[in-house]
């Protein structure tokens, strides 16, 4: 059992969790996930780390409200725990000999794309923030990004905040006013990643993203992650979940994304209705 | 009076009708009655052939005569001495080509039960004694067992019982390994797991999930900041394998270890069940092994209609348990032999529509002994499925080579260790099972566990005497 210490609602369906986990806050990196449970018969659920904290041991996990787990899941308070906790899984985001990096988050992704953001800013390197949302009210982590960024930017879809527009028309905007990166890491929707690699690809500049896929035991077990890079098969969960953006088949990773569709709108309907008796 | 018929006590079977709509149990087992029966079918004979035909050496006619006299906790407490996992091995080891085949009844006629009889005398104890475990005076020494599967968990359970404090760490948030995510339900229920596995707690053995080696600690961390004195690595082969031909990654592919921890561990076939899977109308298993029968009886209890098993060999050839065959026949799975996959075909929504197979026909042996299959020309053709099952093989999972330094393993990811003792390359690291072998059996593994929690004894207590 692995006990939740902090609980913060960043956005009306976006939630931030702390939990004590010592011996994964000891050995996690930015990039790499957890795996949760959160009672006897859960499934499974990967979240990317989000933060850690060493010294406290714990481990930070940022999540959107997107099924029947991530309700109950939000559904917990502080002092309460969620039954399984295992990690730190998958490669670390490799952020070293970068002098100057565009990071470029969507929604959730924000939440981990920011400590990528936060350890390359601790590296020396130059950060660029681009940090895009559908609208003003789900605009999570501005104060965080800003404080490690020298230059940072928000985008939302219908122009509520920030400027408006998808993240790809701001990134094009920096690269075409001479800004020149190493390397953009580019953490969102498979959509925008998919975009955005195009975009990058156009200027050559590397890329990298980060796949979250389908997953069950995230050690390489199950293959249910698989995706093709460069033509060959890779399991997102142990060769990932990072990989060159340029080399993604995002067609075949949006289309197996899309596997379970109709159980979790099933899973959803039915949890959202016991959901709705219980508030009443 | 010894029972002189040429046939076993046939095993109370659940009707096929019946059990493929169900995930209980398909044997229910011996009766008191069918037990001392076929007990009575053993010569007792001298030389005692059966005991070297079992990868774990129990004393097979030594607690058949038990089972004679009616007293069945002796019996058990005389497999008990030699196998960790009794109720198990009863249900899943292959006994026609162990202990049964070497067994004397067997040269004219059917060959004792030894099976059935080990799997009878396990749940008569599980079921009548709840005698408490006496907890063996500690030694003072800490091993640590790396995978809670049927190697980890008898090389654990032998340590114990020598008074080591051994610490299991599983990776899953369940204890059992293949035990628990692989075997269905109707064939290894988990309430039989879970009860070894108390067992084995009430030993003083620790279990302790969600523990990742090789992420979270190291090996080498596990010697020097957790003081641990040996490590045994039982990791299994979790790695699925795939054909690599096209489609594979179409939405109704599964590999064989995906479809069943879905449907074993994470119980998507029960009402309700969080973690989702597909409920295919028309499924092909390609493969022919255990797991290959499993997931193409699992699809079936899930509701499909038609199961194939696609496999590229003969039934000659087909490496499952020859029960398991029969009962998925009986089940009415459909055998496609001499037939291998070139290519899944994909709906306009890319979910599996079906699979394009080709005619095989058996050359020369091969490497393995048995008759390469040779592709026949001209002879494709279409089943349609909406969904595929990859049940080929696994390969070792690598994570724990890619993180210990000084551990060698073979091109194809397999543990290097010594025969017998299961000594690794690395000082203090012992392995065994799946890991060592690539995909094998249960009771494989644990006759390794066994030998290597042996050395493992052998080792520290040299170490310490100097």
């Amino acid at each position: 059992m692995y006990k939740i210490v902090e609980k913060r609602k960043l956005n009306p369906t976006v939630t931030l969790m702390e939990i004590e986990a010592p011996e994964i806050a000891r050995k996690a990196e930015p990039g790499q996930f957890i795996i949760l449970r959160v009672d006897e018969d859960g499934e499974r659920i990967p979240l990317t780390v989000a933060d850690f904290d060493r010294e406290k041991g714990t481990v930070t996990i940022i999540f959107q409200i997107v099924g029947a787990s991530t309700i109950t899941l939000g559904e917990l308070n502080v002092g309460e725990y969620v039954r399984d906790f295992v990690g730190p899984l998958g490669v670390p985001t490799k952020t070293e000999n970068l002098k100057k990096v565009a990071i470029v988050g969507g929604g959730v992704g924000c939440a981990i794309a920011y400590p990528i953001a936060k350890k390359l800013h601790s590296n020396g390197c130059t950060v660029h923030s681009i940090i895009g949302f559908r609208n003003k009210e789900l605009v999570i982590l501005e104060d965080e990004f800003k404080a490690v960024s020298e230059k940072s930017i928000i985008m939302t879809d219908d122009g509520s905040y920030g400027k408006k527009g998808v993240v790809t028309v701001a990134l094009k905007e920096l690269i075409e006013s001479g800004e020149e990166y190493d390397e953009v890491i580019t953490i969102g929707p498979l959509i925008m990643m998919k975009y955005v690699a195009a975009l990058t690809k156009e200027y050559g500049i590397k890329t990298t993203v980060s796949m979250n896929t389908i997953m069950i035991d995230g050690t390489g077990m199950c293959g249910g992650c698989r995706l093709t890079v460069g033509g060959e098969t890779k399991f997102a969960c142990v060769d990932g979940p990072d990989f060159d953006g340029h080399k993604v088949d995002f067609d075949e990773a949006i289309d197996r994304s899309r596997m379970y569709e109709n159980f979790e709108v099933e899973k959803r309907e039915d949890s959202c209705k016991l959901y709705d008796l219980e508030v009443r | 009076m010894r029972n002189m018929s040429l046939k076993k006590n046939e095993m109370p079977l659940q009707e096929p009708n019946a059990r493929k709509k169900n995930f209980l149990e398909v044997a229910t087992g011996y009766t008191e009655e069918q037990a001392v029966d076929e007990a009575k079918r053993c010569l007792d004979c001298k030389h005692k052939p059966c005991i070297d035909g079992c990868p774990v050496r129990i004393e097979i006619p030594e607690f058949i005569q038990k089972v004679i006299d009616k007293d069945f906790e002796e019996a058990y407490q005389i497999i008990a001495k030699s196998s960790s996992l009794p109720a198990v091995c009863g249900r899943v080891c292959p006994q026609e080509i162990q202990c049964e085949q070497k067994c004397v009844r067997g040269f004219k006629g059917e060959p004792v039960g030894i099976g059935r009889l080990e799997r009878f005398v396990a749940d008569w104890h599980f079921k009548n004694m709840d005698t408490e475990v006496e907890k063996p005076k500690p030694n003072g020494h800490k091993v640590a067992v790396i995978g809670a599967g049927p190697a980890g968990l008898t090389c654990a359970g032998d340590l114990a019982k020598k008074g080591y404090d051994v610490t299991v760490f599983e990776a899953l948030h369940e204890a059992g390994g293949v035990l628990v995510y692989g075997i269905p339900e109707f064939r290894l229920p988990i309430s039989v797991v879970q009860k070894e596995i108390d067992t084995l707690r009430d030993l003083g053995v620790k279990i302790e999930t969600n523990m990742v080696i090789g992420k979270v600690l190291s090996i080498d961390e596990l010697f020097e900041e957790k003081g641990f004195e040996a490590v045994f690595i039982g990791t299994g082969a979790g790695l699925p394998r795939f054909m690599n031909i096209p489609g594979e990654n179409l939405k109704g592919v599964y590999s064989a270890n995906e479809f069943l921890t879905r449907v074993n561990l994470m119980k998507a076939y029960e009402k309700g069940a969080k973690t989702p899977v597909q409920r295919a109308k028309s499924v092909a298993v390609v493969g022919g092994g255990n797991v290959a029968m499993d997931a193409a009886r699992s699809a079936l209890r899930l509701g499909a209609e038609k199961v194939y098993i696609v496999y590229r060999r003969s039934e000659a050839e087909l490496p499952a348990r020859l029960e398991e065959v029969e009962h998925a026949k009986e089940e009415g799975i459909i055998f496609k032999l001499l037939t291998n996959p070139v290519e899944i075909l994909a709906d306009e929504n890319k979910f599996v529509k079906g699979i394009k197979c080709v005619e095989m026909e058996l050359g020369e042996p091969d490497s393995s002994g048995r008759r390469r299959p040779i592709v026949k020309e001209n002879s494709e053709f279409v089943i349609d499925v909406d969904s595929v099952i990859m049940a080929i093989g696994t390969s070792p999972n690598p994570l724990i080579k890619a993180t210990t330094k000084g551990l060698e393993t073979e091109n194809w990811g397999g543990i290097i260790v010594e025969e017998k003792t299961g000594k690794t390359s690395k000082e203090h690291v012992y392995a065994g099972g799946d890991a060592v072998t690539g995909a094998a059996t249960v009771i494989l593994a644990m006759g390794a566990g066994k030998d290597a929690a042996a050395a493992i004894d052998e080792e520290i207590q040299k170490r310490n005497k100097k």
